[in-house]
């Protein structure tokens, strides 16, 4: 190989330019704890120009794979096996440190997921825009700048013209991720690795980002290795997909194939359990169905008892009045909930839509008398509640409860699981024996799905499916009556999201309980809800039954919505 | 049922302690010199303050175990009565700082808004008093005293704590499980006591085991002005800075009060990090 390559280096160089080949790439990590293969034999390869869609759950190995062909993996701990990462026909895992400088950010560039924290706070946008081309000595630093100026013009960061200095906090998440884009191809690299680059997004703004992202990818014809958690997102913009399940690739094929005909269980289940808008079914399947088939029947399958369905009577259980909830900030109130009216019927789902700063989880925590409102009122059962002080709104505190986004953030990790669950019995003197608080928590703990053998366990040992389980474990401790689901499966791959998604709705058939359901993904939301309600800038804009919404949307701003969302527009994927 | 509950937190952080073998060692390592410090002078056959002009200088012997100093006082009486008195303060005066900061910060950082600001500019007016002067005025008013040392330098070693935990608390009660607990209608004493500050602990402990050595150095520059531990009384800041001073002559002298310091400051450093670990359950191995 070496030998060959010093005969004939310019064809050599020429023929492979631009082509990635991984070779049973093997990737593990050692620990105290043992050795983890998060990467076990996988081959792939990207043609230039080709854009290529990795898929696969967290934790399958997709982005140990995508940050190891630029060689960002700290070893130790990771160790690489006997696999190769060829590039333009060098080994990139057998280059020194100097040498993958020199390849970083000039011909294999990279965007990360949280546009946040991607960039510098305390750098203009438009330096760091161009530093890449300064490192590499590519130009001038006046050159650079001016270059950095059309590239961010290009994705659609005119500002910048205005303002040369802006700084990163003067800019949305989707205008961040933008400049991100912009820093990774101002150098024109031969690829660019991007690894859920929209997924910290709005679906409005996602499907803004896709596009310049495709445009600019096919302009510069710069090959991409796309990496995500969403097929459906995947589908959008790759020519291939590879999806990956606990280290290894288990199918790739041309994107149209994949969907119209996959081959192993996983990717069927991918494929089907995220929920669309024309499914209706009541339960979503799991990997688990897929994997492991089962005779029907099996699972939750939940039964209406007349409890429950004497819950379904159409009151109305939650009602906002013209509520209105304002922050204080150093530019003035910012009003987050304006004039809001809502009614959310006993025993019913209420989906609430909108992008993030809608103030759709403000309106959530009013809802709850967690937050003050300006002015309006809260009613639950007819009672007044948000003019209540914290003594008052005790004895409600228990029929109303929350379930958070982040399963991660929402359980005190000092906390062992039984103490968290039988807290809320103490606070609120449900259960007389320590004994008899103890039985709740192990039948609540099963309900969910989780067993006893998890009490004596703290929140970081367990997944954030299985964490999910015990906030609405914990949300249950007080038999509540009403629920607010604060983007709860907005964090979670999507075989989870479905899981959880199930446990929810069974819940609600057992128990009767009445949701509001807060997302931005509209898929999520038609499946889950009975009603749906949209948000923007603090304003309800529709609302109804969700069919209706979906159907005929009667205002532009849902109509975008439900546009945007990557599997809405699976069908037309199937047409061609 | 709180109790057996907290008793099961502290059983969990006990086994894990005693995995740490460091920590363990600390441990002690800073018993036997709490023991040494507490019984050592009643083993001794001299007293920390007679004095024995025939043998001034005595290196270190089977009679005189560390030796003797300028006016023939035994040294191991005075380092070990020594101990007394700078472990007494050091571990006082941390703690009064302890009970006092975190709870000023935890009440301002959780209370936030105008309550937040104002609480803290009364800090800020604290820290811009010279401390040397605060504690003349307090034994001028008060007289000399030993209850008094440990409350002057308690009540100067607070400040910073109060600003550690005030900045954390800030950076924690936003988090979504102490939303969650308002949710399930905790009284802000439960959130404050039972999810806050078990969610502290790390800075705390850390903070803690520099006071420790701060305060007894304090003392011993409070001991150097004349306002702390008077000659003959001994404590380790006053030995080693006499000791420090007849080095030449006699090295044993400095050598035995500073190893006791070091050693103690090294046990509590470790013990610290163990601490810190052992009551994190995310440092657990299972």
């Amino acid at each position: 190989m070496v030998y060959g390559m010093l005969l004939t280096p310019n064809h050599q160089r020429t023929d492979h330019m631009g082509q990635l080949t991984i070779k049973n790439l093997e990737v593990s990590f050692h620990s105290r704890e043992g050795t983890i293969h998060a990467v076990d034999g996988i081959d792939l390869c990207i043609n230039p120009g080709e854009v290529v869609g990795l898929v696969g759950e967290s934790g399958s190995g997709k982005s140990v794979t995508c940050n190891s062909i630029l060689q960002l993996l700290p070893s130790p701990p990771a160790q690489f096996g006997k696999g190769k990462i060829e590039w333009s026909g060098k080994d990139l895992l057998q280059q020194t440190d100097d040498r993958m400088k020199s390849i970083r950010g000039k011909e294999i560039s990279m965007i990360f997921q949280d546009p946040m924290s991607c960039l510098n706070p305390y750098l203009p946008v438009l330096d760091q825009v161009a530093e890449p081309l300064l490192i590499h000595g590519m130009c001038s630093p006046a050159e650079a700048k001016s270059k950095a100026m059309q590239m961010l013009v290009k994705v659609g960061v005119d500002r910048v013209t205005e303002n040369p200095d802006s700084y990163p906090h003067e800019f949305s998440g989707g205008m961040r991720q933008r400049a991100m884009i912009a820093m990774a191809l101002i150098t024109e690299p031969s690829l660019l690795l991007a690894d859920e680059p929209t997924t910290a997004l709005d679906v409005t703004v996602q499907a803004k980002v896709l596009n310049i992202l495709r445009e600019l990818c096919s302009n510069l014809a710069v090959s991409v290795l796309f990496v995500s958690h969403d097929l459906g997102l995947v589908a959008e913009l790759a020519d291939r997909v590879v999806v990956m399940y606990r280290g290894k690739v288990v199918e790739q094929n041309e994107t149209s194939a994949i969907f119209q005909n996959p081959q192993h269980p996983y990717v069927k289940a991918l494929i089907a359990c995220r929920p669309t808008l024309e499914n209706t079914q009541d339960r979503l399947p799991t990997v688990e169905d897929f994997i492991n088939p089962q005779p029907e029947n099996q699972g939750e399958s939940p039964v209406e008892t007349e409890f429950s369905n004497s819950l379904k009577s159409g009151k109305v259980l939650t009602e906002a009045k013209s509520l209105v909830v304002e922050f204080t900030t150093n530019k003035g109130a910012v009003r987050a909930v304006d004039e809001v009216n809502l009614r959310i019927n006993q025993g019913k789902t209420h989906g609430l839509v909108g992008e993030s700063g809608s103030g759709k989880t403000t309106l959530g925590r009013a809802l709850l008398n967690l937050v003050r409102k300006q002015s309006g009122e809260v009613l639950f059962h007819g009672n007044p509640i948000s003019s209540y002080d914290d003594k008052k709104m005790m004895s409600f505190r228990k029929s109303m409860q929350i379930i958070f986004q982040d399963p991660y953030a929402s359980l005190n990790p000092r906390l062992t699981i039984e103490q968290t669950l039988i807290e809320p019995m103490v606070v609120h003197q449900i259960g007389s024996s320590k004994k008899e608080r103890r039985a709740r928590v192990v039948a609540l703990l099963e309900e969910v799905g989780l067993g006893s053998e998890h009490l004596v366990r703290y929140p970081h040992e367990f997944s954030g499916g299985q964490r999910q389980r015990i906030c609405v474990a914990r949300a249950l401790t007080t038999e509540p009556e009403f629920i607010v689901c604060d983007e709860c499966v907005s964090a979670m791959d999507v075989s989870v999201q479905a899981q959880v998604l199930n446990l929810l709705k069974a819940l609600q058939v057992s128990r009767g309980l009445t949701y509001l359901f807060i997302s931005h993904d509209l898929g999520v939301v038609k499946f889950m809800s009975d009603e749906i309600s949209v948000m923007q800038k603090g304003q309800l804009i529709e609302s109804g039954p969700a069919n209706d919404i979906y159907n005929s949307p009667q205002t532009k701003y849902t109509q975008k919505l439900i546009q945007s969302i990557p599997t809405a527009n699976r069908s037309k994927l199937f047409s061609f | 049922m709180n109790i057996s509950q907290s008793s099961s937190l502290g059983r969990d952080a006990w086994v894990r302690l005693r995995a740490n073998r460091m920590a363990m060692v600390s441990l002690s390592l800073l018993v036997a010199i709490s023991f040494v410090s507490l019984f050592g002078p009643l083993l001794s056959s001299y007293s920390y303050d007679q004095q024995n002009l025939d043998h001034i200088f005595k290196s270190p012997d089977s009679t005189h175990l560390f030796g003797t100093d300028n006016l023939g006082r035994d040294l191991f009486a005075r380092t070990t009565y020594g101990g007394r008195i700078s472990l007494a303060v050091g571990l006082l005066a941390t703690l009064v700082s302890l009970i006092i900061g975190v709870t000023y910060g935890m009440l301002s950082g959780y209370a936030g808004g105008r309550i937040d600001s104002w609480m803290m500019r009364f800090v800020d007016v604290l820290y811009s008093l010279p401390f040397i002067i605060f504690v003349i005025l307090l034994m001028v008013i008060f007289g000399r005293n030993f209850l008094l040392l440990f409350l002057a330098i308690g009540a100067v070693e607070w400040l910073t704590m109060a600003r550690i935990t005030r900045a954390q608390t800030l950076h924690l009660k936003n988090a979504e499980f102490i939303e969650a607990a308002r949710a399930l209608g905790y009284s802000h004493a439960r959130i404050l006591f039972r999810h806050l500050l078990p969610n502290l602990i790390g800075p705390i402990i850390i903070y803690s085991t520099l006071t420790v050595p701060a305060v007894m150095l304090l003392e011993a520059v409070l001991s150097f002005l004349g306002l702390g531990v008077q000659a003959p009384m001994s404590s380790w800041g006053s030995l080693i800075k006499e000791g420090a001073e007849k080095m030449d002559a006699a090295p044993w002298l400095l050598f035995f009060p500073g190893s006791f310091f070091c050693l103690t400051l090294f046990a509590l450093n470790f013990l610290g990090d163990g601490l810190r670990d052992a009551l994190d359950p995310k440092s657990s191995k299972d």
